[in-house]
């Protein structure tokens, strides 16, 4: 491969999949976070149980 | 799994305590069971057909090496935050397209509709693509097409009318090499939809993601080593910096990206509504966006480097081959796999590889029309599945199984992706942004149940940068289509299947807008805007 094609090559590998190791490593590092606002109960109102509130 | 055991506990004690009346009863909303299997989804969403047979064309015209500016800068400033914006409709809202947007402002349902109608003109003839590929993965094993891929094609597999000389440009003739896997593609993606989000959306992802990563891995790795790969690489990667000074090669990478990511239409809507209240969204959009364009980039070694051995093959250069959309699949890529040692291995690594994007894609696109038909006319999964499956498949087999089908699909696919998903994002940017003022909303949304914080950069870049881009390349296509009829084709043909699918576009929003709402009405947005703590609103909004 002629040089500047190499480089565009490894650059252009570096950040996108460099951006893919780094988001998944920040996933990783918090999936989630500490704290939550109040409320969000989830929708798990569920087969059988009366309709409580309705998200 | 604490969540898990609540839930089961409240569902004990309530049990013969309150009666359930079969009207207070209501279906919970399906839920991806983690991070991994939303993930995996929405890659198998994004990554489709467009990845491998769009990208290293689109990149090699614009300027090879040099396109990975303006790609990389589409993917950051227009890419990464619509995809967060179509993230946050459907996490705040819980709600398929229609139902999300109905919840934004009650007349923009049928914005909502305009999406689901984009995804049932794509569908119908997406399914065909993918139907190819499974009759190419049979072919493949004994390189059916021999020395002439080209003819084998469009002559044998498709039999394509001669329109526009003996043949009408519209037949009942139907094909059977393409009718039956296209039969079979329909039974199998409304088996996947009507086994649910968990156990068919997320586990036809969970398997064929990481075996489409492996069997295309496999390709990839086989074709650089082949003669004549380094060329192919040369061409794809040697930069024009000249052309970084050309304003369509800019709109070039913001169209690419913006039609990579699978945004816009509904689908990552729906798929984010399935997730838990208190669920990472935007941590999981970087790995998918950046898997997205991981997996395009990938595609391009693979793709330019079984190119460059094919021009050494036949002593030609790269510029030479066909190396975009169906052609470079079906034509270029069955010539290259009978030239290479083991091909038919390659080839059934190829079309399969092909199926397994496509058919996740598919799958997505369908659950889009399905959600959006169970949340309006409160119809179980099952109901709305199979009323939805058999309908656009007949539609499908009818319209696209014939000796004409390549002529429609290739016209419908040109307006509706170039107009229909377009117009949809501008509009979707001007009345969420702009005229209703959600955006402030759905980025305190996104920062209060994300790990990674969203600026105020990414109001500019919904809010500007992508309305901008995506208008500029609107009008542009109009103008285009204008002055010369799309492929040659007969004008009134294009008037009625081009154009026409448009109209079809539009008619279909109001008529689905139109009867009453009959899916459960009372909701309540979660977290509240704005928080009456001003410490959370300032911590938020930074």
């Amino acid at each position: 491969m002629n040089t500047s094609a190499l480089l565009m090559m490894i650059v252009a590998l570096v950040i996108v999949w460099g951006g893919l190791v780094v988001a998944i490593l920040a996933l990783r590092a918090r999936p989630e976070r500490d704290d939550y606002p109040a409320g969000g109960e989830d929708d798990h109102r569920e087969d059988t149980e009366i309709l409580r509130h309705d998200t | 799994m604490i969540e898990g055991e609540q839930f089961d506990r409240r569902r004990r004690s309530t049990k013969g305590v309150c009666p359930v009346s079969a009207e207070h009863k209501a279906a919970p909303r399906e839920q991806f069971t983690g991070q991994v299997g939303f993930i995996l989804s929405a890659i198998g969403s994004a990554v489709g057909l467009g990845n491998i047979w769009r990208f290293p064309g689109v990149a090699y015209e614009n300027g090879g090496g040099a396109f990975m500016v303006p790609y990389l800068v589409a993917l950051l400033t227009a890419g990464i935050p619509i995809l967060f914006l179509d993230y946050a409709l459907g996490h705040r809202f819980r709600g398929g397209a229609p139902q999300a947007f109905r919840r934004v402002k009650g007349w923009l349902e049928s914005l909502g509709w305009f999406q689901v109608m984009i995804c049932i003109l794509i569908a119908v003839y997406y399914a065909v693509v993918v139907a190819w590929a499974g009759s190419f993965f049979v072919y493949s094993f004994g390189l059916d097409w021999g020395d002439d891929a080209a003819s084998f094609f469009v002559g044998e597999h498709l039999q394509l009318a001669d329109v526009g000389g003996a043949d009408p440009w519209f037949t009942f003739d139907f094909v059977a090499a393409v009718l039956i896997p296209l039969v079979i593609v329909w039974v199998a993606v409304i088996a996947v939809l009507a086994a649910g989000v968990v156990k068919g959306v997320e586990r036809a992802n969970v398997v064929f993601i990481p075996l489409l990563v492996v069997a295309f891995g496999i390709l990839v790795v086989r074709s650089l080593f082949l003669e004549g790969a380094v060329d192919g690489l040369n061409v794809l990667f040697t930069p024009d910096w000249s052309r970084l000074g050309d304003a369509s090669v800019w709109i070039a990478a913001y169209g690419q990206i913006f039609f990579s990511l699978s945004v816009a239409f509904g689908i990552m809507i729906t798929y984010s509504s399935y997730r838990a209240r208190k669920a990472n969204m935007t941590s999981p959009g970087l790995v998918v966006a950046f898997s997205n364009s991981g997996f395009e980039l990938f595609a391009g070694l693979g793709v330019f480097s079984a190119l460059g051995f094919l021009a050494a093959q036949e002593g030609v250069t790269v510029a030479d081959l066909n190396f975009q959309g169906v052609l470079l699949a079906f034509v270029t890529f069955p010539t290259i796999v009978s030239q290479m040692p083991a091909g038919a291995f390659f080839g059934a690594l190829f079309f399969g590889s092909l199926v397994m994007a496509g058919f996740t894609s598919l799958v997505s696109i369908l659950q889009v029309v399905s959600a959006a038909l169970q949340e309006k006319f409160a119809l179980s999964r099952r109901a709305a599945t199979l009323g939805m499956g058999i309908t656009l498949g007949v539609v499908s087999v009818l319209g696209f199984s014939t000796t004409t089908g390549l002529i429609l699909l290739d016209t419908v696919d040109a307006f509706v992706n170039n107009l229909g998903i377009v117009g949809s994002a501008v509009f979707m940017c001007v009345f969420v942004v702009w005229v209703y003022r959600k955006a402030p909303e759905l980025r305190y949304h996104l920062n209060a149940v994300s790990t990674t914080q969203v600026g105020r950069w990414w109001y500019v870049c919904v809010g500007v940068i992508v309305p901008v881009m995506l208008v500029i390349m609107l009008v542009q296509y109009v103008i285009e289509r204008i002055d010369k009829p799309y492929g040659d084709y007969d004008t009134t043909y294009l008037l009625i299947t081009g154009w026409g699918s448009v109209l079809l576009l539009f008619v279909g929003a109001i008529l689905f807008t139109l009867p009453r709402w009959r899916g459960r009405e009372a909701f309540t947005v979660w977290p509240a805007y704005p928080p009456q703590d001003p410490a959370v609103m300032k911590e938020a909004s930074r």
